[in-house]
């Protein structure tokens, strides 16, 4: 485990290598979602007012 | 019922939100499941490289994000052009999805090519052309996010970032030949070399699967964005009743 965990001496680059990759793939995600759940949020309030020319 | 026919209907606001929602699952879970086996098998199974030691496994997330690069631009692009031509929201609400995804591959691709370049090369970072313009690639997508956001109105934002899309476009071959075209520092395909790939299979599939994977993680999550998008777009929310219902 240890010696995995050693990387050959390439620690210092290859698990920040990993770690940015995690970081983006959860960012990526959950920015996702979030546009898509506030965008609906959005356009259910514009069809209960009834206001198709409400803002963006 | 004829392909034009299916392809209007595709092409419906309401009938693509329902469709792109059903097919988040059936790309997202192939992702996930391909990329937790293909980073299992880059980082635990696959020998260490004879020349590059364990600093080769950076590969694993270094090449995917670099092909999401291209590939997601390359997407924005025509999307974008379909949608300047035949005047088809949908196809710049696509490429609106594309710009942010894109943009933080582009930006994983740049650091990981760094921490990588440092034990390889003596440097993070070098003026060549490969590296250069990938650079350019990550300012082309925020220039386009920049450009989008200083429009009051949706419609003009997505004709004039659509534009700055296609100029752009020039720069997605550059970037893929660079390593041919110039004496660069950087490696050459080790995938599409000629003769094929220059890897044992131990070390080639973990590196497909991931490539696969992350292809299908950006069709999930393209899926995701251009639903927001969609709703954004429609104004005409009649159809939101409908979708609601049971």
């Amino acid at each position: 485990m240890e010696e995995f965990l050693h990387m050959g001496g390439y620690a210092r680059y290859v698990w920040p290598a990993y770690g940015l990759g995690l970081v983006v793939l959860c960012w990526n995600i959950w920015s996702a979602l979030r546009l898509q759940r506030v965008a609906l949020e959005k356009a259910r309030r514009r069809a209960v007012i009834g206001d198709d020319a409400g803002s963006r | 019922m004829g392909t034009w026919t299916w392809f209007h209907k595709l092409a419906s606001p309401p009938h693509f939100y329902r469709i792109a929602g059903k097919m988040i699952p059936w790309f997202a879970i192939p992702a996930a499941l391909l990329i937790v086996f293909g980073i299992y098998g880059g980082l635990v199974r696959a020998p260490a490289d004879y020349q590059q030691g364990d600093a080769f496994r950076i590969i694993y997330v270094h090449a995917p994000s670099a092909w999401m690069s291209l590939m997601c631009y390359s997407t924005m692009a025509i999307a974008a052009a379909v949608g300047l031509i035949w005047r088809i929201k949908l196809a710049h609400a696509l490429a609106a999805a594309c710009a942010p995804i894109g943009a933080s591959f582009t930006l994983l691709a740049l650091a990981t090519g760094s921490l990588w370049g440092k034990p390889m090369w003596g440097t993070f970072w070098t003026w060549d052309a490969r590296l250069t313009s990938e650079l350019i690639l990550f300012f082309l997508y925020l220039g386009y996010m920049a450009l989008r956001s200083a429009f009051d109105d949706l419609t003009r934002a997505d004709r004039a970032s659509a534009v700055l899309a296609l100029v752009g476009i020039v720069n997605v071959p550059i970037i893929h030949f660079s390593v041919t075209w110039w004496n660069s520092l950087h490696q050459g395909s080790t995938v599409l070399a000629k003769g094929g790939p220059k890897m044992p299979a131990s070390m080639l599939v973990p590196l497909l699967m991931c490539l696969l994977g992350f292809t299908l993680l950006f069709a999930a999550l393209a899926c995701v964005r251009v639903r927001g998008e969609v709703l954004i777009r429609e104004r005409n929310a009649t159809w939101l009743k409908e979708l609601e219902a049971p």
